[in-house]
Order: C-alpha cells, then sequence, then structure tokens
C-alpha cells in the first residue's frame, strides 16, 4: 500500500488543493457570519410578518443542492449578465449566501434563547436598544449560538468539496486528478479524508464541550 | 407479610442500610420517619427489587425478594411503589398511563383494563381527566394518577417514598387525603414522608430511621409521646 | 434587459424527463433513510453494549460520517472499494454514501434523544412489573422518537439534497443527472437548472410538511 507512485509534486499538488479548501471556507464563514447576524437581527426585530420575503429567500438556500446553486449562479453571472467572474469569486460568492442562510437561523434562536425578563432589567436600568444589544443579548446569545456556528463552519468546510463545479480546483478535486493519473484511489482518498477529519473532528469535539458545559451552568 | 431481617445496603463505601430488621403484617399502615440521609428511602426501592441488597434478607409472602431464582417482574406485580417525583409517562394520556401495565405486564385486554383504570382513577378523583396528557395537570394531579395507576396492578402492598415532598404546600392536602383513604380501607402501606401531622394519624407503627439504623419503633402515640432515643428527640425538637 | 433571451419553452418540453429523475431521486433518498435508520438504531446499540470491538466500530462510522464530506464518502463507495475488487453501479455507490451518512447522523441524535429520557421512566415502568424490553419498548422508545423526529425530517431532506452528488461518479438517471444530460444536448444551463432547483425546494417542502402533519398526528402531548 506505501508501494506508491505519489511523488513530491504530487503532494505539492494536494496540499494547493487543500489550501484553497480553507481560503475558500474562511472567505465564506466570515462574510457568510456577518451577513447572517445582520439577515439574524433583522428577522428577529421586525417579527415574522415583515421578515416573510427575507425568510423565504434565506430558506431556499437552505433547501436547493448546493451543487445546483453553484451552477445556476455561475450561468447567471456568466451566460445570462455576461459578466467575467473567477471560479473563485462565484464560489465564495454562493457559500457566503449558503452559510448567511443558516447563520441567520442559528442568530435569531440565540437571541430567542435570552430571557425577556433579562433585557427588560436592562432596559429598565436606562440601557439603549444598542447597548441592551450589544453588553446584554450578544454575550449571552453567543453561548447559544457558538456550538451551532462551529458546527456550521465544518459544514461549510465540508461542502465547499462541491466548488469544484465552477473550475475551483480544491482537495477533493485534486484527489481526482490524481486518481484518474496515478489510479490508486483508496491511498489517496484517504490522505484526502484524513485531511478533513483531522481539521473537523477535534473542532466538533470542541463544539460539543462548549455545548455541555454552557447547558449545565 | 413483609419480613426484612439483618438488611445492609452500601452505595460504593457508604454504608446507608446497617442492619434492619422489621416486619409489617398485612393490613398494617407502618409509617417512616427521619432526616434525609438515613436510608428510609433506599429501604423501599430494596423492597421491590429495584435496588440489590449487600446482605440479610427480605421476604415477601414468602417469597425472596432478592433469591436469583425470583421473578422480580411477577413479584412486583403485588409491591406498588410510588415516587417523590411523579413520573408521569408524558406520551400517554391519564388513561394510557394506568391502562400500560395491566394489557402488557397483565395481558388484559384493552377493555378489561379501561375498567380498571377508570375504577382507580375516579378512586382517586381523577375521573374527568381520562383523556388529559400529565403534562396538562398540577402536580398534585400527576401523584394521584402516579397512585391509580400503581393501584390498577391490584397490589399487595403500596410502598410511598415521600409522595408529596416534591408538591407545592397547596397540593399536598389531596394527596395525603387519597394515602388516609387507602388506609382506612385496609391496604398494607408503607410511607416514607416528612408529614408528621400524617404519621400520627394514619399509622399502625412509626419507625424512626437514623444513618442507616431503625433507632425507634412504636405505635405514634408512644413514639410522638414518649421518645426514647435521643436521636428522635432530637428530631421531633426540630420539626415542630 | 440582460441581452440574453430566455427559452422556458424548449426546457418546459423536457419537464417529464426531469420529474422522472426525480422520482429516481425520491427513491434514493427514501431507501436511504430507510436503511439509514435501521443502520443508525445498530449503531446506538453497538454504542451502548459496552463491548469495546462493537463501540469503537460505531464510534468510528460515526465520527468519519459526521467529519468528512459526503462526496468523499460517495468516492469512497464508487472508487475506494473498488481497490478491494468491489465495484458498485454509480446508484449504488450513491445510495451506499448517502446511507453511510444518514446512519452516522442519525446514531448521533439517536444516542442524544436516548440520553434525555431521565433513567426514572424506566424504573417507573419496572416498577410496575415490566421487564426491561417493555419499558424500553412502550415508555422509553416513544419519548425517544418524539425528540429525534425533527432531525430525522432534517437528515431526510439531507438525504434529497445530497442525490445531486451522484453525478460526480457518473450517476445520470436522478433528478441532477437528466438535467446535467439534458444541458449537454440543449445548453440551456439556466434554465434547466432553474426548473430543478424549483423541483427540489418543491420536494423539500412536501417533505417538511408531511413530517409537520405526521409530527401533530403523533405527538399530541
Amino acid at each position: 500500500m506505501f508501494d506508491t507512485a505519489l511523488t513530491a509534486a504530487d503532494l505539492l499538488f494536494l496540499a494547493k488543493g487543500a489550501g484553497v479548501t480553507i481560503l475558500v471556507t474562511l472567505i465564506s464563514v466570515a462574510l457568510g457570519t456577518l451577513l447572517g447576524i445582520v439577515f439574524g437581527v433583522i428577522r428577529y426585530q421586525v417579527g415574522p410578518w415583515w421578515a416573510a420575503p427575507l425568510t423565504f429567500v434565506l430558506d431556499v438556500f437552505r433547501s436547493v443542492p448546493l451543487l445546483i446553486q453553484l451552477v445556476l449562479a455561475n450561468a447567471f453571472l456568466g451566460v445570462v449578465l455576461k459578466l467575467r467572474m473567477s471560479g473563485f469569486t462565484v464560489a465564495c460568492g454562493v457559500l457566503t449566501m449558503y452559510t448567511a442562510a443558516y447563520c441567520a437561523e442559528i442568530v435569531r434562536g440565540g437571541i430567542e434563547a435570552v430571557p425577556m425578563n433579562t433585557r427588560r432589567a436592562a432596559r429598565s436600568l436606562g440601557m439603549t436598544w444598542r447597548q441592551d444589544m450589544t453588553s446584554i443579548v450578544m454575550p449571552l446569545a453567543t453561548r447559544v449560538a457558538l456550538p451551532s456556528w462551529i458546527g456550521l463552519a465544518l459544514g461549510v468546510m465540508k461542502d465547499s468539496a462541491l466548488v469544484y463545479v465552477v473550475q475551483v480546483t480544491e482537495l477533493l478535486k485534486s484527489t481526482q486528478i490524481l486518481i484518474t493519473r496515478l489510479q490508486e484511489p483508496l491511498f489517496l482518498l484517504m490522505i484526502c479524508g484524513a485531511f478533513y477529519f483531522l481539521i473537523s473532528f477535534p473542532l466538533a469535539r470542541l463544539g460539543g464541550y462548549l455545548e455541555r458545559r454552557w447547558t449545565n451552568d | 407479610m413483609i419480613e426484612i431481617e439483618n438488611v445492609r445496603k452500601s452505595f460504593g463505601s457508604l454504608e446507608v442500610l446497617k442492619g434492619i430488621d422489621l416486619t409489617v403484617d398485612k393490613g398494617e399502615v407502618l409509617t417512616v420517619i427521619g432526616g434525609s440521609g438515613s436510608g428510609k428511602s433506599t429501604l423501599l426501592t430494596c423492597i421491590n427489587g429495584l435496588e440489590p441488597i449487600n446482605g440479610g434478607r427480605i421476604v415477601v409472602d414468602g417469597i425472596e425478594v432478592h433469591a436469583k431464582s425470583t421473578n422480580l417482574n411477577k413479584l412486583r406485580q403485588k409491591i406498588g411503589i410510588v415516587f417523590q417525583q411523579f413520573n408521569a409517562f408524558p406520551h400517554l394520556t391519564v388513561l394510557e398511563n394506568v391502562t400500560l401495565a395491566p394489557r402488557k405486564v397483565l395481558g388484559m385486554s384493552k377493555a378489561q383494563a379501561e375498567e380498571i383504570a377508570v375504577r382507580q382513577l375516579s378512586h382517586v378523583g381523577l375521573g374527568d381527566k381520562l383523556g388529559v396528557y400529565p403534562t396538562r395537570m398540577s402536580g398534585g394531579q400527576q401523584q394521584r394518577m402516579a397512585i391509580a395507576r400503581a393501584l390498577a396492578m391490584s397490589p399487595s402492598y403500596m410502598l410511598f417514598d415521600e409522595v408529596t415532598s416534591a408538591l407545592d404546600p397547596m397540593l399536598v392536602g389531596e394527596v395525603l387525603d387519597t394515602l388516609r383513604m387507602l388506609a382506612s380501607e385496609g391496604m398494607t402501606m408503607i410511607c416514607v414522608t416528612h408529614e408528621m401531622k400524617f404519621a400520627r394519624e394514619v399509622s399502625d407503627r412509626v419507625a424512626f430511621f437514623h444513618k442507616g439504623v431503625m433507632a425507634e419503633i412504636a405505635p405514634p402515640a408512644e413514639l410522638f409521646g414518649a421518645p426514647k432515643d435521643p436521636e428522635l428527640q432530637k428530631f421531633l425538637a426540630a420539626t415542630h | 434587459m440582460f441581452g440574453y433571451t430566455f427559452q422556458w419553452k424548449q426546457v418546459f418540453a423536457r419537464l417529464p424527463q426531469m420529474l422522472d429523475g426525480a422520482l429516481v431521486t425520491m427513491q434514493i433518498a427514501v431507501l436511504s433513510m430507510v436503511i439509514g435508520i435501521v443502520l443508525a438504531v445498530l449503531l446506538t446499540l453497538f454504542r451502548q453494549s459496552g463491548s469495546r470491538l462493537l463501540s469503537g466500530i460505531a464510534t468510528a462510522w460515526v465520527e468519519i460520517a459526521r467529519n468528512t464530506p459526503a462526496l468523499f464518502q460517495i468516492y469512497m463507495a464508487h472508487f475506494g472499494l473498488g481497490s478491494f475488487g468491489i465495484h458498485l453501479s454509480p446508484y449504488v455507490s450513491l445510495l451506499v454514501g448517502i446511507t453511510f451518512n444518514n446512519a452516522g447522523y442519525l446514531a448521533e441524535n439517536f444516542r442524544g434523544a436516548l440520553k434525555a429520557i431521565p433513567e426514572t421512566q424506566t424504573r417507573a415502568g419496572r416498577s410496575l412489573g415490566m421487564s426491561p424490553l417493555q419499558a424500553f419498548r412502550h415508555i422509553v422508545v416513544p419519548q425517544m422518537l418524539r425528540i429525534a423526529f425533527l432531525p430525522m425530517t432534517n437528515q431526510m431532506v439531507w438525504a434529497v439534497l445530497m442525490t445531486s452528488l451522484g453525478v460526480t461518479v457518473g450517476m445520470n438517471t436522478d433528478l441532477f443527472g437528466v438535467t446535467q444530460d439534458l444541458n449537454a444536448l440543449t445548453f440551456r444551463t439556466f434554465e434547466l437548472f432553474a426548473v430543478a432547483a424549483v423541483i427540489f425546494y418543491l420536494i423539500v417542502k412536501v417533505i417538511q410538511t408531511a413530517a409537520r402533519l405526521i409530527a401533530w398526528r403523533l405527538f399530541r402531548y
């Protein structure tokens, strides 16, 4: 099994793929989280009725396969609008919206978990809405939301394997290219799987630990 | 008859029952009082075999509870127990809570089980709650349902483990009234309780447990009127 | 306005083919859920068994399923098993991959649900003379089902969405595969995939609505 045709150059190729996976994930999670917080606060603040259009749009991102979202975005931007955009930009854009859609739910859930009495107490001390939001709601909601958010970020990393469809060569695509050339699928897939696992597993554990710790308080 | 002979029970290195000897006759109402950690609740869970024991033996109607050959499922049918937490089955209606064991354990038909359940539920004053889910009821109602659930198995003995301790003060009365009614009907009962007034009125005998030992046992007039054990004297002084 | 003429007619003419694909997608999703639930129950039992070997296998399964991409799992079924001389058709590869994923996630859900039911419930059942199995079957399982129901619904939705990954191992009879083939014929990429997106969206909504109805019927308490 260790008798492999894999060269140092091939390993570098895989490492590059892994770098792309991480880069796409970091960009999308960062932007998507910011957007998700904005959407989540809006949804909570304006109530279910006025938020309905936003809720609908976000729900679409959670109800259509990511692969189709990527193909559609690529076709719409490239063929319909005739914009020249790199696959990388399209991938980050779609994954950002995808992240935001899930993140908004997490944020709303976090805010709703803050007891109304605590907030009334804050307002009764003369705090403004903004002060209440930043010094009462945010710290408490973060506790509820952080474990789910870790899960989401890891989910986005795993789902970023699909951006190959807009010509972005991330880790899994790099692996597949090497499989086609070297014909050693099991060995290569195990390297690739180990990479995802080694990032995801410890962070998922951390999320689980935080969840247990904070719910026991 | 329940015969308890030199029963010992430990949780790890902590010995909670240090050799208890006690006999409860048919038709007797025994109440057990004592501070927390005195081992009184543990004794009840040992009597129906929910907890194993480390020494001695418990014999119910001639059957040794902790013998390997004893069919505990069968034995438990004649020993009903009601806990401090009501332990209602939240996914079943009041009627279903009460009919479940008669149907699944005794193999009764639905109609038969329901007839018995309705009778027992009416008996504890819940005849109008048959289709209600327990989560919609007060703690007192849930506890009375738990009593009816145990009674539906037609047990020969009933064990009550601090059944009013988790209740709001307002709701204690209705559950104690149910116990009084059972006592007056001649049910053999062992009640672990903190309700001294109840113990004084209802019991044939009262036992005082202290640190895993049965320090004193006597009819209520004697035990409350002229306590001999110094720990019991302290305990009674503190509870009044 | 866009300098691009949408041609929906051409796409609507292909709708029957796409709906046939949607049926295959549903079939795979349902099969993968049914088998996945059975496997998840086994994995949950393995993890409770106390046997080092069994719980090790189950834990490895659950952690790999949850910590690697679903697409990786499908590749493993298709290319990875191929290294052992086991060559699965695209359909079976996709089914195996999704089922593996479902079982892992569901097993974790079941374990959480089991933990959420207090020990006192089993005790209460046992004190009424029930056997351990009777108490589990009549008292624990129904309550577990309620807790695990929403996660199970979500997993079903995931299963539907995951079928789109079959195209990477050569699947061409499911909704995504059919759409892809039609695209190669007509080049109406945007219109075709927009219609596919709508079909997927509707399937998901039907599942969620049905689940809500079932939950409402089943869990009255």
